[in-house]
């Protein structure tokens, strides 16, 4: 499978290392040129080396997305710090390019519901962390109960 | 008309202050705190504090009941969304966003944000008016009544210099209506001799442009310069 991944931090970077490691074909899109240092943490060759792709640019320029070969994409994830950036270029990816799979990190759990709602494959990480937060609580409540 | 302006900028400010003395119910939405704080000291309870693509925040600022959204943040992104949300989740009736970049009109385009507003995009335009190619000026556009316009100035490589003017092939819905010459305007007759230098009126209807330059413009081969 070849997966585009846009916004080279944390997460974009961790999830492109673990798809190549499994076999994918991965190409990441970053506005940053030094996070493509990020990209290599913790391996023991260079990134191009073991086969992955690395463009400098935003999601929102057709050139980029284009030059990181957004038509062959199978999977498109938009991990950028910007929730709007995301659910933007995450529309364009479905819409315009027709990407089978696309997911959109979106950290503001109202704005991550409704786009979900709207069609779109939305992870939000907020709310994950509300929800283990909330029955991490809850369980310590019980055992006190107890 | 409630009008909600999301970005207290200098666009979004003067927009404000306009749309109030029209009498409209305004309030505009800014995210940085300093430039809230400048513009609360003028527009008061107009304006309100908050980022404006937190969907709460727009909530609280009764988007429910908005007529008209307008987004003119820095941040193309923002507008995009801003005004996709306003549309399609609270079916706000009219939304106005700005482009920032021009190359980003495709995705505003692509989200059904429309209609959308480049300052660029429009000086763009002006400085296709104001220095055109052949001399022509787009002068106005009487749009309710499906007319323009328009000026054009002779140049030595007019096709039509030293013509009369009832020889002019003329396009259909097209009319000369007035020639300035060294400083003086006369409607022309059909036996008016035009000369290099002249300024020309001109009405249409729209779409003529194209076929009048052509008419005016110079001679084919001539290299356009003059």
């Amino acid at each position: 499978m070849f997966i585009l991944i846009v916004g080279c931090g944390r997460v974009g970077s961790s999830v492109a290392r673990t798809m190549l490691s499994e076999g994918h074909e991965v190409s990441c899109l970053d506005e940053d040129p030094e996070s493509h240092t990020r990209l290599e943490v913790g391996l023991d060759k260079g990134w191009e080396d073991l086969g992955g792709r690395f463009t400098v640019g935003t999601g929102l320029e057709t050139d980029a997305l284009l030059a990181a070969g957004i038509e062959e994409a199978d999977a498109f994830i938009a991990a950028t710090n910007g929730d709007n950036t995301n659910i933007v270029i995450s529309q364009i990816a479905q819409r315009r390019y027709e990407v089978p799979t696309v997911i959109a990190r979106i950290l503001d759990p109202l704005r991550a519901e409704w786009y979900q709602q709207q069609g779109l494959h939305t992870i939000c990480p907020t709310r994950v962390a509300i929800d283990m937060l909330e029955s991490a609580v809850r369980e310590g409540a019980a055992r006190e109960a107890v | 008309m409630y009008i909600i302006v999301v970005g207290a900028g200098k666009v979004g400010w003067n927009l404000a202050r306009e749309l109030l003395e029209k009498n409209h119910e305004v309030t505009v939405i800014e995210s940085n705190r300093r430039r809230y704080l400048t513009v609360e000291q003028e527009l008061e309870h107009n304006v309100t504090y908050g980022d404006a693509s937190e969907l709460w925040v727009l909530e609280r600022a009764g988007i429910q009941r908005a007529d008209l959204v307008i987004a003119v943040t820095g941040d193309d992104e923002d507008n995009m969304l801003i005004c996709q949300v306003a549309r399609e989740k609270y079916e706000v009736a009219q939304i106005i966003a700005r482009v920032n970049n021009p190359r980003n009109r495709p995705h505003f385009d692509l989200l059904g944000v429309k209609p959308s507003v480049s300052a660029t995009d429009l000086i763009l335009r002006l400085l296709e008016h104001e220095v055109p190619e052949y001399g022509l000026v787009h002068l106005l556009d009487l749009q309710e009544e499906q007319l323009e316009i328009i000026e054009m100035l002779l140049g030595k490589d007019s096709r039509v210099t030293g013509r009369r003017v009832g020889d002019l092939a003329m396009p259909e819905g097209s009319l000369l209506i007035s020639v300035l010459r060294d400083g003086k305007g006369f409607v022309p007759s059909a036996d008016t001799v035009l000369e290099q230098g002249d300024e020309v009126l001109a009405v249409l209807d729209p779409g003529h442009e194209e076929d009048i330059k052509e008419l005016f413009g110079p001679a084919v081969g001539g290299n356009g310069a003059g």
